[in-house]
């Protein structure tokens, strides 16, 4: 037997005899582990698993042992993954810091920086937010303008981020501030890690009209951030954010693979919902063909994905259709969302949890919550800017 | 089932599209315009095609074909879209060489495909009887007495109806029942008395016809799949047509894609490129998406006749996305060119034509969102 193959047993065999049982099935909204002082774990097995798996090393299963991890190689890393997968094993720890920080920094921290931070990531201890947008600054990201005064030893910190993620939730924020004002708008802008405890931070829960409160204004008043916690060099915090923004998509596949799949199709909900006439077709004619166009794209979509994935194997590819998955995606996505609490009429429309189905509450969530799909990480409009500037070659505004 | 095309398809596809930039621009198509050519294609590269063996292309290597599938004829349609390129490819192969294939008895089939692959036989399906694309509710009708079956109706806009060297016609055969559909097909020779064949000029410069049949009387040995009970033959056929209609028609599209975006780049007003402007660039880079995503679905589709899937599904949304993206296309192109996208001079104009008629053409997207409604129980 092979290393590989033995690795590939044993673990199977582990997973198999410590995953408990509830840890493997599909996790709601609210039963994510993110760790952090803050933390209260959803369950007692959730609080099992993320034990266990944090004394294999295996929350960062690819990072050295002297960060927290296990020293896996890239080859080990798949077969724990594809095992965890294939035995649907919830991942054990989430977050901004162990999918996003963490690489950023083994890429650009300093040793020091790595083994202060990565162990406590990995074994869930801190709990990190991102400290990026501004009132000011959401598509146009690189004009923030949070300050960061040179004092000699530390800056000096005033303005406010948007937009942070759980920051009354984190213990400690990386964050993008401007250090020079002057030359690109993108080289003035340094990286910047420091304790959520820190004097001068105030956060504050910002209701969305979901009625939930994940992310938070923070207001920066005269904080004081040594100067050894900034990350990379001083003026090149733009590439440590460009870098940490791949790290992110990976972390939206990840929970996307975790949440559990739809109960019922869009047209199990039409044919739930809504009268049939005598020959069992919607009577709604305008719903019954946004229906059929929403499932006839939603599959071209999909097929989309495939082809660019078969076609780069078979090195035919055009790179320039990359481009338009972000956009078509989300834009369908919320096509979909509207579409279902539509055929789901008053009950698509419901507050109270009385009186509306918890399946009913969940579409009319989503609906609310997913139009963030098409803002969050490049809205629609910079996506087809994109497009039109890499694809189609058309020239700057 | 594969979605990317295989090095020999892609060597056809690449092949496929030096040929007919070279020897097929759209000027070929605007001089048989010019000329009010009856057959709506050019012989001579009818010819080079035969050479090429482009007719072999999705017959069987049983027949004498070259075994590339449809999705090898798919890609050549793919090409023949972006430059316009008319002959009796389409019919021949995508209608008739499907109804072959999938209904014909051993001795059609031997008799009849090896001539296909060769190019010796043009084939056309005379099947619409109303200016809008049905599948079912056939009228025109047949009666067959011993070995004789004789025929009375109508036939309308049968593409390359005046060109082909034969038939095939769908007929009303019987009354429906537990038993059968009632849908017959025979493969019929223009030339047979009592075949009256009036051309129609459509917009698209192609050729179609008008099919009048008045006690034609022919042999059953004529007869293409089961007696009284062809619907689903007749089904499978058109989605063949369907799916392969969809390549031509994202060719085309293409064509129109890639010269909008030249001419963004080209034109100044105000003082900039108009490809400056973000109103034109969004517009563009959602044309760019649709067209990718109704790419997907037509391989796919292609791809499901080569493996021999049901057709249905795959057709109607193939059918449905080129039909949606063509006419965004087409219609973008024209108010993106601007009063100059409406003068003839431009080819924008065959194509916004050609596309009409591709709608048109087996099915627009009402008719196919309603079909995969009703498939989908809904």
């Amino acid at each position: 037997m092979t290393d590989l193959s033995k690795f590939k047993q044993e673990t199977s065999e582990w997973l198999e005899a410590n995953c408990p049982a509830s840890m493997r099935k599909p996790q709601s909204r609210n039963e994510g582990v993110f760790g952090g002082k803050k933390f209260n774990f959803p369950s007692d097995d959730a609080k099992l698993w993320f034990d266990l798996m944090v004394e294999k090393g295996w929350t960062a299963p690819q990072w050295a042992k002297e960060y927290g991890g296990a020293g896996l190689s890239s080859d080990e890393a798949k077969i724990l993954n594809k095992e965890m997968d294939r035995l649907s094993c919830r991942k054990p720890l989430i977050g901004h810091g162990l999918w996003m920080l963490g690489p950023a920094l083994l890429e650009y921290g300093t040793e020091e920086q790595k083994r202060e931070h990565l162990p406590k990531i990995a074994r869930g201890e801190i709990r990190w937010c991102q400290g990026y947008s501004e009132p000011g600054s959401g598509s146009d990201l690189a004009s923030l303008r949070c300050k960061a005064e040179d004092k000699g030893d530390h800056y000096l910190l005033n303005g406010q981020k948007s937009w942070t993620s759980d920051g009354d939730k984190a213990d400690w924020i990386f964050c993008l501030v401007r250090t020079n004002d002057e030359g690109r708008k993108q080289e003035g802008i340094t990286f910047l890690l420091f304790d959520m405890e820190t004097p001068g931070i105030t956060v504050r829960p910002v209701p969305l009209i979901t009625g939930e409160s994940h992310f938070c204004d923070t207001f920066l008043d005269n904080v004081k951030v040594p100067k050894d916690q900034v990350v990379g060099e001083v003026g090149k915090g733009w590439s440590v954010a460009k870098a940490l923004l791949v790290h992110e998509r990976t972390m939206m596949a990840d929970i996307e693979k975790n949440m559990p799949k739809p109960k019922y199709s869009v047209d199990d909900y039409a044919k739930n919902y809504l009268s049939m006439d005598e020959n069992g077709r919607l009577q709604d004619g305008l719903i019954r063909d946004r229906l059929a166009q929403h499932m006839m794209r939603d599959e071209a979509i999909k097929l989309t994905q495939k082809r660019a994935f078969e076609e780069g194997m078979a090195g035919d590819f055009d790179m320039r259709v990359a481009t338009i998955f972000k956009y078509i995606g989300t834009e369908e996505k919320t096509n979909k969302d509207t579409l279902i609490t539509d055929i789901l009429g008053m009950a698509g429309a419901g507050w109270d949890k009385e009186n509306f189905s918890s399946d009913e509450q969940t579409k009319t969530h989503e609906w609310m919550s997913n139009k963030a799909l098409t803002i969050a990480g490049g809205s629609s409009e910079v996506q087809l800017n994109v497009i039109s500037k890499r694809a189609l070659g058309l020239p700057e505004i | 089932m594969p979605l990317a095309l295989n090095e020999e398809q892609r060597m056809l596809r690449d092949t496929a599209r030096d040929f007919l930039q070279n020897d097929a621009p759209v000027n070929l198509m605007r001089q048989l315009r010019n000329d009010a050519n009856e057959k709506g294609f050019s012989e001579e590269l009818w010819h080079k095609m035969i050479e090429m063996g482009w007719p072999a292309v999705a017959i069987p290597e049983q027949f004498g074909g070259l075994g590339f599938g449809f999705i090898g004829a798919g890609a050549i349609l793919q090409e023949a879209g972006k430059t316009l390129a008319n002959s009796p490819f389409f019919n021949t192969v995508a209608l008739g060489a499907a109804a072959i294939i999938h209904g014909g008895n051993e001795d059609q089939q031997q008799s009849l495909l090896p001539k296909i692959a060769e190019g010796e036989l043009t084939l056309a399906l005379a099947h619409e009887e109303s200016n809008h694309h049905q599948s079912h509710g056939i009228q025109c009708q047949a009666f067959i007495d011993g070995k004789q079956l004789t025929i009375n109706g109508n036939k309308k806009f049968v593409a390359e109806g005046a060109n082909a060297d034969l038939l095939i016609v769908s007929l009303r055969t019987a009354e429906p029942s537990n038993q059968n559909d009632g849908i017959t097909l025979a493969l019929i020779d223009p030339s047979t008395d009592g075949i009256k064949i009036n051309n129609v000029n459509m917009i698209d410069s192609r050729n179609y016809a008008h099919i009048d049949f008045s006690n034609v009387t022919v042999s059953t040995e004529s007869i293409i799949g089961e007696r009284h009970n062809s619907q689903r033959l007749l089904d499978k056929t058109l989605d063949h047509g369907r799916i392969c209609l969809a390549a031509e028609m994202l060719g085309g599209a293409q064509a129109m894609l890639d010269k909008t975006v030249e001419y963004l780049k080209d034109r100044e007003q105000f003082g900039r490129k108009i490809g400056a402007f973000q109103a034109l660039q969004h517009r563009a880079a959602n044309m760019f998406a649709e067209l990718e995503i109704a790419k997907s679905a037509v391989i796919h589709a292609l791809a499901a006749i080569d493996e021999n899937q049901d057709l249905a599904v795959v057709a109607s949304s193939a059918k449905t996305l080129a039909n949606d993206c063509y006419r965004l296309i087409t219609d973008e192109a024209v108010q993106m060119h601007g009063g100059i996208g409406l003068t003839d001079e431009m080819d924008i104009g065959f194509y916004l034509k050609r596309c009409r008629v591709s709608i048109q053409s087996l099915g627009d997207s009402g008719f196919h969102k309603n079909r995969f409604a009703i498939i989908n129980k809904f």
